[in-house]
C-alpha cells in the first residue's frame, strides 16, 4: 500500500494552499495513507491547519529555530530521516518545493518526477515537458520509492476534514548544516490576491511600455478583485516584479479568468496559463498568437480599452 | 586553482516548435536546430564574469551526452570557457545520473563553484543542480538572480515565489541560474576559431564508475491538447457583456 509523506509549505504562519493541492494529488493514488510534515520554528499552529485537510491521516511537526526560513539544505537531511517507510515523498512545484525535493531525492537515492499533473497509478504519472508542448507518461518500477513535485495548477485544493488528524512531534537526529544561511527576503507587499491562487488575473506585457503605465492594470485588477501578472518580456524590461512572471519559468496558474493585455503569447507564456478557465486577450496586433488560445479576443489599443473595461465593470452596464 | 565548473546541456533550440513523433516514442529531433540550454548560457556567462573580476582563475565547461554535445561545448569555449570536459554517453540520462556523473567531474576538478542552469528547457525537470549539491554535501543557491563572491563565501539573491531571497553560502557551493542573472555575451567569429584549439577532454561514464540508470521510465509522449480558438469581440462593451454573462465580472 502507498504511504505518502507531503512536505507542507507555509508563509507567515499560514499554510500555503499548495499543501492542500498536494494532498488532493496524493488522494488520487488509491488507498494511500497520507501524512504531512511541517518544518517551522514553531510548527504547532501550522500543524493544526494541516490536520484539518481532508484525506490527511497524520501530521508530523519538526519545530526547530533553524527552520524559521525553510531552507532546502537545512530541511533535506531531516526530511530524509523522516521519509523512511514512505513509498512517496511529495512537495509542491513552487520555488520552495522545486528547491527542496531534488535534494531530498538525491539523498534518498530515489528518482524524482517533477510537476506531476495526472496520477495514473501509484507508479505511473503524467507530466509536462518542453514548456508544456508535450506530455510525457513516466513510470517507476513497482516498489521503487518516488519523490515528486506536484503541479499545483492541475489539482483543486483538498477540502476541510470532518475531524482533525492526529499531530505528532518528531525530533530527527540528522544534523542541520550551517553552510547555508538566510540573509533576507524582500517580498513585494501587496493587498491584492496571491497570483498563484487568485480566481482572476489581469496580466500585462511589454506593450505597457513602463512600470508607471502598469498602473492602469493595477487599477482594473483592484476593481475586479484580481491579482496582477506579467509576461517575461515585461519583467525583463523592469515594468513588473519578478514574482509576477507567468509562464514556463515563472508561475503556472489556473485562474477562472485570465486577461492578457499587450501580451503576444510566446509558447513559454502560454504554458503558464493553459489551465485558465477563460482567457481574454487584448492586443493591437490581430496576428498575435495569444488570440489562438483566447476565449475572447479584442483587437485594439490597450491604453484606451483598459480604462474603458474598468469603467464598464464599475458602472455595471 | 580557483576554478568554476559550468554544465552545458544540448537541447532543442528555444524557438523550435516541438512535434511529438507519431508513434509516441519521443519528440522529433532529426533536422531540428540544437543549442546550448539557455539557462546554461547564463551559467557560463556568470562564471566568466566572476573570472573577469579576478575572483576565479579557470572556467571549465562540462557536458554529458552523445558525441554531438561537443558542438555545444565548442560554443561554450568560444564564449570564453578555458577548457571543456565531455562525458560521452548515448544512454538516456535522468537527472540523478547526470548529478552522479557531475559529482565525479567535481571530484576531479575541485571547483569553488559549480554553476548550472536551473532547468533544461527540454525535460523541464529542475533537479540536477540540487541533486549535485546533495551528493557533494555542499550548499545550493537555486534560481539565482544575483551572485556576489567574496572570499570563501557567496551572497546569492534568489527568485522565489514571494519575491527575492538572499542566502549566504560557504564555498564550494552549487548555484543554479534564473533568467535575469545576466545577459549572455554573443560569440564573435575569431573566438570560434580560437575555441577550436582549446582543450576538450572526453570521459567515459564507466571509467568514472557511474552506470546510467533510468528508474523513471518514459512510457509515452503525447502532444498537448490545444485550447480551441474562441471568438473575437468588436469592442469593450461586447467583451464585458460576455464576461458578465459567464459571471466572471
Amino acid at each position: 500500500m502507498s504511504k505518502i509523506l507531503i512536505v507542507a509549505e507555509h508563509v507567515n504562519d499560514k499554510l500555503n494552499p499548495s499543501t492542500a493541492k498536494c494532498v488532493s494529488c496524493a488522494t488520487k493514488i488509491s488507498g494511500a495513507e497520507i501524512h504531512i510534515v511541517v518544518f517551522a520554528a514553531d510548527a504547532a499552529a501550522l500543524a493544526a491547519q494541516a490536520a484539518n485537510i481532508a484525506g490527511v491521516a497524520k501530521v508530523i511537526t519538526v519545530s526547530h529555530a533553524a527552520h524559521q526560513n525553510a531552507l532546502a539544505a537545512l530541511i533535506a537531511p531531516q526530511l530524509v530521516e523522516l521519509a523512511a517507510g514512505y513509498s512517496h515523498v511529495f512537495g509542491p512545484s513552487t520555488t520552495f518545493g522545486k528547491d527542496l525535493m531534488p535534494r531530498v531525492a538525491a539523498l534518498l537515492d530515489a528518482p524524482q518526477a517533477s510537476d506531476i499533473m495526472v496520477v495514473e497509478s501509484a507508479s505511473r504519472f503524467r507530466r509536462p515537458i518542453y514548456a508544456g508542448n508535450a506530455i510525457i507518461t513516466v513510470e517507476v518500477a513497482e516498489g521503487t520509492r518516488l519523490v515528486a513535485t506536484v503541479r499545483t495548477a492541475s489539482f483543486e485544493a483538498a477540502g476541510p476534514a470532518s475531524s482533525a488528524a492526529p499531530i505528532e512531534a518528531a525530533h530527527p537526529a540528522a544534523a542541520i548544516p550551517t553552510h547555508t544561511r538566510f540573509v533576507s527576503v524582500s517580498a513585494a507587499r501587496s493587498d491584492r490576491p496571491d497570483l498563484q491562487t487568485a480566481a482572476k488575473v489581469v496580466s500585462g506585457g511589454r506593450a505597457l511600455g513602463s512600470a508607471d503605465k502598469f498602473q492602469i492594470l493595477y487599477s482594473l485588477a483592484d476593481r475586479m478583485g484580481a491579482a496582477v501578472g506579467a509576461s517575461r518580456a515585461a519583467v525583463d524590461a523592469g515594468y513588473a516584479a519578478n514574482d509576477m512572471q507567468v509562464g514556463q519559468t515563472g508561475k503556472i496558474i489556473a485562474p477562472e479568468l485570465y486577461m492578457a493585455f499587450g501580451i503576444s503569447g510566446a509558447i513559454q507564456h502560454l504554458t503558464g496559463i493553459k489551465d485558465a478557465r477563460t482567457i481574454v486577450a487584448v492586443n493591437k496586433d490581430p496576428e498575435a498568437p495569444i488570440f489562438e488560445v483566447a476565449d475572447f479576443g479584442l483587437v485594439g489599443d490597450l491604453f484606451q480599452l483598459v480604462p474603458e473595461i474598468e469603467q464598464l465593470i464599475a458602472s455595471g452596464s | 586553482m580557483k576554478r568554476i565548473l559550468v554544465s552545458i546541456k544540448r537541447v532543442v533550440d528555444y524557438n523550435v516548435r516541438i512535434r511529438v513523433k507519431p508513434d509516441g516514442t519521443g519528440v522529433i529531433t532529426d533536422g531540428v536546430k540544437m543549442s546550448v540550454n539557455p539557462f546554461d548560457e547564463i551559467a557560463l556567462e556568470e562564471a566568466l564574469r566572476i573570472k573577469e573580476k579576478g575572483l576565479a582563475e579557470e572556467v571549465v565547461a562540462v557536458s554529458i551526452g552523445p558525441a554531438d554535445c561537443q558542438q555545444q561545448l565548442r560554443t561554450a569555449l568560444a564564449m570564453g570557457a578555458d577548457r571543456a570536459v565531455h562525458v560521452q554517453s548515448d544512454a538516456s540520462l535522468e537527472p540523478g545520473t547526470a548529478a552522479r556523473l557531475l559529482l565525479k567531474v567535481v571530484e576531479r576538478e575541485q571547483p569553488m563553484l559549480a554553476i548550472l542552469g536551473k532547468q533544461a528547457i527540454d525535460d523541464d525537470c529542475n533537479q540536477t543542480g540540487q541533486m549535485l549539491a546533495a551528493l557533494w554535501d555542499r550548499p545550493q543557491a537555486t534560481f539565482a538572480s544575483k551572485v556576489e563572491v567574496a572570499g570563501d563565501k557567496a551572497l546569492v539573491t534568489r527568485e522565489v515565489d514571494a519575491g527575492l531571497e538572499t542566502l549566504e553560502v560557504d564555498l564550494p557551493a552549487v548555484i543554479t541560474t534564473d533568467l535575469r542573472l545576466n545577459e549572455p555575451r554573443y560569440v564573435k567569429l575569431p573566438d570560434i576559431m580560437k575555441a577550436k584549439k582549446k582543450p576538450l577532454d572526453t570521459l567515459d561514464p564507466a571509467a568514472l564508475g557511474v552506470a546510467p540508470s533510468e528508474r523513471l521510465r518514459a512510457v509515452k509522449y503525447e502532444p498537448t491538447a490545444q485550447r480551441s480558438k474562441g471568438i473575437m469581440v468588436k469592442d469593450a462593451q461586447e467583451l464585458v457583456a460576455a464576461l458578465r454573462s459567464k459571471g466572471l465580472v
